[in-house]
């Protein structure tokens, strides 16, 4: 079975890992009752081949046009004379980066799906949860619902850029010092959000902090330590 | 979502140009793209679905600046955030400052402008659901919010066609600030009141702003502050943040011994557009600024008010709220002549 070599995620130009298109007859096809009457090991690697390569962009081509997914070509194959391409460039977290993509690309999919930088996650696609928070020019927005071209010459920064497991920013040690997460699919954003709203105007309540943060939501309900993570931040000065 | 041509544009002349020309060649309309918190949402959702989409983020209309008669003006690219905290809006016009900030959240608040949060489109979940009828959406389709989900739409200025809320904060306030909307098209420039921008359903509801195929909103100007008025946006949700209005009122009250001398009243969350009421300011007018009074105008507000099987708790709930912000104006309105006890 040729399995994908996974590329080292790099700050531009990664490719979205390719795995070879199974033919009619091919054994990765195997039908899910098959599977599970079989139960051995081997069916089992084979559907997950199947749901990797469903998955894969070979896959999608076949899906039609409305199928909720992303949609941002790889980099380096958009046709400079193709309408539906455009050219953007910007800087994302101080790298230098240009992107040929499709014109619908959001800034999110592009983080994630082009610069392989998963920090930044997809809640609800629809500005209305705030997992998808990032710095555009320092200032925090919903990424999902930003097209990538209108950020022509922007720089942006991702959790990825405000720290690191050797370097964390004051929020990220914050946030574990305060147990500010749970299944931590929301904290991204919820840090990035954090970390500007120190830049902004913002009383000194945590009833103002709760009101200016509240553009992020939390299903596992870590609200309170969310709110007690800023406070140090915040009272640190 | 369909694939657009995107266009940049640099000026509000090239802006327009380029927009009347996508209007001959496009059925499509064509649509120019801000913060795209509105546009971009819908657009996956299909509901939008334009040809040509012109970029104008970088045109130079994001600065508020002072009119020689004392008033603002706001360029149409100001952000949201950016307007609710410049010190010029939050000293002389607070009920604008108070609206921006109870709308969305501060990372939407960062991308929406004021051109694009005027042309904000209505939350009816039929609308934003190409499967479902929708006379705005698809004339003639039908409205199944009528006999469907219609909590949060309008009791005022809906038509057999549409029920549809208009959604947004600001339009309220600058309703009852009387703004003067500035538009530029391919034929000029013109200036809209405020009041006449956004139109009625009737049986158009396609139709939902004065604005012709390809004109764009430039700047948004304000009149001179009145000296010595109340004023405040209160607004009611099922949440405490982060949602749009159930209700909402803006108030601004001018008070001159012991009496209402200039009242300002809109409302929102229960319009088909942003619900300017002329009915509550007549009954405001000379009367003492009394819970009485206040009463007596917020039914004279809903007096045609039309509110179908869910949202006829709107009919009572916008009264409280208005005559809890007319109370709020009351105490904050310091009166020019106070009579002697």
């Amino acid at each position: 079975m040729n399995e994908n070599q996974q590329e080292e995620p790099r700050g531009g130009g990664a490719r979205r890992p390719s795995t070879p298109s199974p033919h009619p007859g091919d054994p990765m096809l195997v039908e899910s009752t098959r599977l599970t009457e079989d139960g051995s090991a081997a069916p089992q690697l084979k559907r997950r081949s199947f749901l990797m390569w469903v998955g894969s962009s070979s896959a999608l081509g076949a899906l039609p046009a409305t199928a909720p997914v992303a949609v941002s070509a790889p980099v380096g194959a958009a046709d400079a004379a193709d309408d539906s391409q455009v050219t953007v460039r910007l800087t994302v977290n101080d790298i230098a980066q240009e992107a040929k993509v499709d014109v619908r690309t959001s800034l999110l999919d592009y983080l994630r799906e082009n610069l392989q930088l998963t920090g930044t996650k997809k809640g609800c696609d629809h500005g209305q949860c705030g997992a998808c928070t990032v710095h555009v020019n320092g200032r925090r927005v919903n990424s999902c619902l930003s097209l990538l071209a209108v950020h022509d010459g922007d720089s942006v920064t991702t959790i990825e850029g405000l720290g690191s497991p050797d370097r964390l920013h004051p929020l990220q040690a914050a946030f574990v010092a305060h147990d500010g997460l749970q299944c931590g699919y929301c904290t991204a954003g919820q840090i990035m959000s954090a970390a500007a709203l120190l830049t902004e105007p913002c009383g000194p309540a945590d009833a103002d902090v709760k009101e200016a943060m509240s553009g992020n939501i939390c299903r596992c309900g870590a609200y309170s330590n969310i709110v007690a993570a800023i406070r140090q931040v915040r009272d640190a000065g | 979502m369909h694939t657009f041509q995107m266009l940049r544009a640099h000026s509000p002349d090239e802006a327009v140009r380029l927009a009347a020309a996508a209007v001959e060649t496009a059925p499509q309309p064509i649509r120019f793209l801000a913060g795209g918190t509105t546009l971009v949402d819908l657009m996956k959702l299909d509901v939008e679905q334009p040809q040509h989409v012109i970029d104008i983020n970088r045109l130079p209309l994001n600065q508020i600046e002072q009119t020689a008669d004392g008033g603002l003006k706001i360029g149409a690219l100001v952000r949201n955030s950016d307007l609710a905290h410049h010190p010029l809006i939050v000293q002389r016009y607070p009920m604008l400052s108070q609206a921006l900030l109870s709308g969305a959240s501060a990372q939407l608040r960062n991308m929406a402008t004021t051109g694009g949060n005027l042309l904000q489109r209505t939350r009816c979940v039929y609308f934003r659901d190409t499967a479902m009828a929708c006379n705005k959406r698809q004339p003639g389709s039908g409205c199944a919010a009528q006999e469907g989900f219609h909590r949060n739409l309008a009791i005022l200025g809906t038509s057999e066609h549409c029920i549809a809320s208009n959604p947004s904060d600001m339009n309220v306030a600058l309703a009852a600030l009387e703004a003067i909307i500035h538009v530029q098209g391919a034929g000029g420039a013109r200036i809209v009141p405020v009041g006449e921008f956004h139109l009625l359903p009737g049986s158009t509801p396609q139709r939902e702003t004065v604005l012709a195929p390809g004109e764009l909103v430039t700047h948004v100007t304000l009149r001179p502050p009145v000296a010595n008025a109340g004023s405040t946006y209160l607004k009611l949700r099922d949440r405490a943040s982060y949602e749009f209005a159930l209700a909402s009122a803006a108030v601004q009250l001018s008070v001159d011994g012991g009496r209402i001398s200039r009242a300002r009243v809109a409302l929102g969350g229960v319009g088909a557009k942003p619900w300017r009421s002329v009915d509550a300011e007549a009954v405001l007018q000379d009367a003492a600024p009394t819970v009485e009074v206040f009463a007596r105008a917020a039914a004279a507000a809903v007096r045609d008010a039309r509110p179908l099987r869910d949202n006829v708790f709107k009919v009572d709930l916008i009264q409280r709220c208005l005559v809890q912000a007319l109370r709020t104006c009351s105490t904050t309105a310091p009166d020019a002549n106070r009579r002697s006890a």
